[in-house]
């Protein structure tokens, strides 16, 4: 009986670490996916075709408003990974739809500018810039939407196993994909909000 | 309710109409007979669900083979085509329909032929080169397979409803922007690779993963065989250029569907963004599929020289360094775009760089072969018929990243003769000598070596007849992708030499399949009794042919590059004591990989003929298997030690 469990156990160890290292690589991939993106979108930022740029569209408070959003849906699943480790399986729950509600907002908010921009006329279909800026901050806004609806699931799973391995192994990969999230994020505040009200 | 699909969309050329009935026919005869065989649950048991990465291996390679096929069959129209269309003659394909077919033999060639023949070989050789007993995501594998195949479906339905792209094989805008191609060939080229990319991307992250974390012990990195070192580096850069495509291919479909503007002509699209992007993946896409073949026919000049492969660590440099040139090249696809003399002359130096260490490369080969004592077996000939074939490839190479000279080659079919040089001469004959080379580990029996080398004779003959006269051709001014020419242009002399070359590969193929169908048939004779047939190096050929599921009844351990070798030579290597039996631990059958798949196939079908809600409905399919997967629990399960004895007794009996 020992020796199976010890099996297990070994086995249950290479399996965490195949499954983070392939996590990470797939991480890196999608870095990448999104490094085309922002080059794409740095190569047609000047195409505005005579149309509005970024500097008359953008709005920075509020997209200041879905950064804070953003930053603290990352805190809070910090600490569901806290409260996981002290396996603390209601506090967790309570964090991650905490969690779920600012990625939510998150999201509702970036429909919200999506719609306006739209509405306004500037729809993507009006130059090259605004196809690059409508593909860039739509891309990561799916990523998140996957990432609600992966931390859906995963909370049934922990409301009816609990940290079992397996959904231990989980929600350490959805968390570094929420975190990823985040720096994508970072990145998309910097070059275009930022840089385009300059 | 169906979108654009109508009666209309079903072919109506006879020539057309004939490429549709051999689809139709083939789906048909395989359908038929595992209905009349009563097959069905032992295909689905033993073959659609499978997580073996050797049965996975399995399916890739035929797969392979039989686009080999469709492309070849392709390929045979267009050297038709151009050996007739002269003067007054105009051949049998109208210029839109020979379009189409270029497109197709490149697309299919590339994405649904040279790939799943290149991730068929990893299926079947890493995992047991490193001593490993799976991939590192055995489901993961099974759905990349399926993946791949759903995209191939989707080129070949093209042929039954509606049209292929006529663009080339890399769809260049504006020409296969909406305006100019409104037809669904395009939106078949974009989502056939687009699935079948996503495919690659997911076996390239399985592989990494693998090599990196499933090693035996002893086995570091500098002690790995060199095809899984060039295994390593060729997934490395699947994971690098995979994304980039996706995202190209992507745009590309919002500039078809909701009317973005990235590519097209007007409202500040840029046609040359998606030239560079798609070269960005294209270039490396050829040393994803070239580097395999630089290590497959690494491991066969040491076997079959019978000695030390000379200069392992410059080989492994070498993969190296072209793993990170590879990316630095794109731009040599375009020096006539007008990026200035100093970005040619960048691009242009850092590819003359690549003959570098792909030089090193052919010199480690030539040293390993010299004075060796060298046996004659038919992937010996490959790979001698390699080394010149790939030198001239080679070389042409050098002389087209000038770039003043590339002005001239540009388009031309000097340009058409140097990558087919490159990649029948290199990829296709370095696949073909490692199948045959790992055939009996695999299928338990070796092929026929008469019929093998007739075979050979007849590919290098065809070959170099084939694309030899296409370089003079390219030099007197012939461009690439014309139907039709002037016949004082005096190139149909030559052009007939290149379909008579083309025939005689086309009598090289035909023996082949008649040197499988024959050692099939008298598998008894040449069955591989002992695992290790050609004398072998590595650990794939310590282990009995076929393996068994778990592959290592114990795990391995190394003490030396040629592991295998030195446990032969060596009786008081640790491989030699005792074998204590476990537990193995092994993944489940599961249909969910097909199951995605196949959701995927009619979500793209969806999108090609703008079927809304076959779109929706796929998609909540699709998810719903997702789903269905992650609250999955089992998943794996154990072999007991007693059961793995019993086997490993059975299977080892008739080795002496």
């Amino acid at each position: 009986m020992s020796t199976i469990h010890s099996i297990e156990k070994h086995d249950h160890h290479d399996v965490d670490e195949k499954t983070n290292f392939g996590f990470w690589s797939y991480i890196m991939t999608d870095c990448l996916l999104f490094g085309t993106i922002f080059a794409v979108y740095a190569a047609l930022r000047p195409s505005t075709f005579g149309g509005a740029g970024p500097k008359e569209l953008f709005s920075l408070p509020f997209v200041l408003g879905e950064t804070f959003l953003l930053l603290t849906s990352s805190f809070t699943f910090g600490l569901v990974m806290l409260a996981q480790k002290e396996n603390k399986k209601n506090l967790a729950l309570g964090l991650m739809a905490l969690t779920f509600l600012l990625g939510a907002s998150f999201i509702f908010m970036e429909v919200t500018e999506f719609h306006h921009l739209i509405a306004g006329g500037n729809s993507f279909e009006k130059s090259a810039f605004l196809s690059g800026f409508f593909v860039l901050v739509g891309t990561h806004g799916l990523h998140v939407l996957c990432g609600l609806i992966w931390m859906i699931l995963l909370m049934i799973q922990v409301l009816l196993r609990g940290f079992t391995p397996l959904v231990t192994r989980k929600l350490t990969s959805l968390s570094l994909f929420w975190h990823f999230l985040d720096i994508v994020w970072i990145f998309v505040f910097t070059f275009v909000y930022l840089i385009g009200a300059i | 309710m169906f979108g654009k699909l109508s009666l209309a969309a079903l072919p109506h050329e006879p020539i057309q109409a004939g490429g549709a009935a051999s689809v139709v026919l083939a789906a048909f005869t395989v359908i038929a007979a595992l209905t009349y065989f009563k097959k069905w649950k032992w295909f689905w048991t033993e073959w659609m669900t499978t997580t073996d990465h050797k049965k996975i291996g399995i399916m890739y390679i035929v797969a392979a083979l039989i686009m080999l096929l469709r492309g070849f069959g392709d390929a045979m129209m267009l050297r038709a085509q151009m050996a007739l269309a002269s003067g007054a003659n105009h051949g049998f394909l109208s210029p839109d329909h020979f379009n189409q077919v270029f497109t197709a033999h490149g697309v299919i060639m590339i994405f649904f032929m040279a790939m799943p023949f290149m991730f068929g070989l990893f299926n079947l050789v890493v995992p047991l080169q490193i001593g490993a007993r799976d991939v590192a995501f055995p489901f993961l594998n099974s759905l990349s397979f399926w993946l791949f195949v759903m995209g191939a479906m989707l080129a070949n339905i093209s042929l039954v409803l509606g049209e292929f792209a006529a663009t080339g094989w890399l769809a260049y805008p504006p020409l296969s922007e909406i305006n100019y191609s409104p037809g669904v060939g395009v939106d078949y080229y974009i989502w056939a690779i687009q699935i079948a990319g996503v495919g690659s991307l997911i076996s390239g992250i399985n592989f990494f993963v693998t090599i990196i974390k499933m090693r035996c012990p002893g086995m570091t990195l500098m002690r790995m065989p060199i095809f899984s070192w060039t295994a390593l580096c060729s997934n490395i850069l699947v994971m690098m250029v995979f994304p980039v495509l996706t995202v190209t291919l992507a745009m590309l479909f919002l500039d078809r569907y909701l009317d973005f503007h990235f590519f097209t002509s007007n409202l500040g699209g840029s046609a040359m963004m998606y030239i560079n992007l798609i070269w960005v993946w294209g270039h490396p896409e050829v040393y994803i599929l070239i580097l395999p073949a630089f290590g497959i026919l690494s491991e066969i000049a040491s076997v079959f020289a019978q000695k030390k492969l000379f200069g392992y660590k410059s080989m492994v440099w070498a993969t190296i360094i072209i793993t990170l040139l590879s990316g630095l090249v794109w731009a040599h696809h375009f020096f006539t775009m007008g990026a200035g003399g100093n970005v040619n002359a960048v691009f242009g130096i850092a590819t003359m760089i690549i003959a570098i260490p792909t030089g090193v490369k052919v010199f480690n080969w030539l040293f390993t072969l010299f004075r060796g004592r060298l046996i004659f077996k038919t992937p010996l000939l490959w790979l001698v018929g390699f080394i010149l074939t790939f030198t001239i490839g080679g070389m042409t190479g050098v002389m087209l990243s000038v770039p003043p000279a590339d002005f001239q080659y540009h388009n031309s079919m000097f340009l058409i003769a140097h990558f087919h040089n490159t990649i029948i001469g290199g990829v296709v004959f370095g696949y073909f000598a490692g199948f045959i080379y790992w055939f009996p580990k695999i299928m338990g029996f070796k092929l026929e070596e008469r019929l093998g080398k007739i075979a050979y004779g007849h590919w290098i003959v065809g070959f170099l007849l084939a694309f030899m006269p296409l370089y003079f051709l390219g030099l007197d001014g012939m461009t690439r992708r014309i139907s039709h020419y002037d016949s004082a242009t005096g190139w149909q002399p030559l052009l007939v030499v290149s379909l008579l070359g083309a025939m005689m590969i086309g009598g090289g193929v035909v023996f082949q399949l008649l040197q499988i169908a024959y050692s099939f048939w008298k598998r008894k004779e040449f069955a591989d009794t002992n695992g290790d047939p050609w004398n072998g190096r590595t650990l794939e050929w310590s282990i009995p042919s076929p393996p068994p599921v778990y592959n290592f009844a114990r795990i391995p351990t190394v003490e030396a590059i040629d592991d295998f070798w030195e446990q032969k030579q060596n009786p008081k290597h640790p491989a030699h004591e005792k074998i204590v039996y476990t537990d193995i631990h092994m993944p489940k059958n599961s249909g969910l990989g097909f199951l995605i798949a196949a959701a995927g196939f009619f979500m793209c079908f969806g999108f090609v003929w703008h079927i809304t809600w076959l779109i929706v409905s796929s998609l909540v399919v699709m998810l719903a298997f997702i789903f269905y997967r992650s609250f999955d629990q089992d998943t794996e399960y154990y072999i007991s030690a007693k059961e793995v004895e019993k086997t490993e007794i059975q299977m080892r009996k008739g080795e002496h």
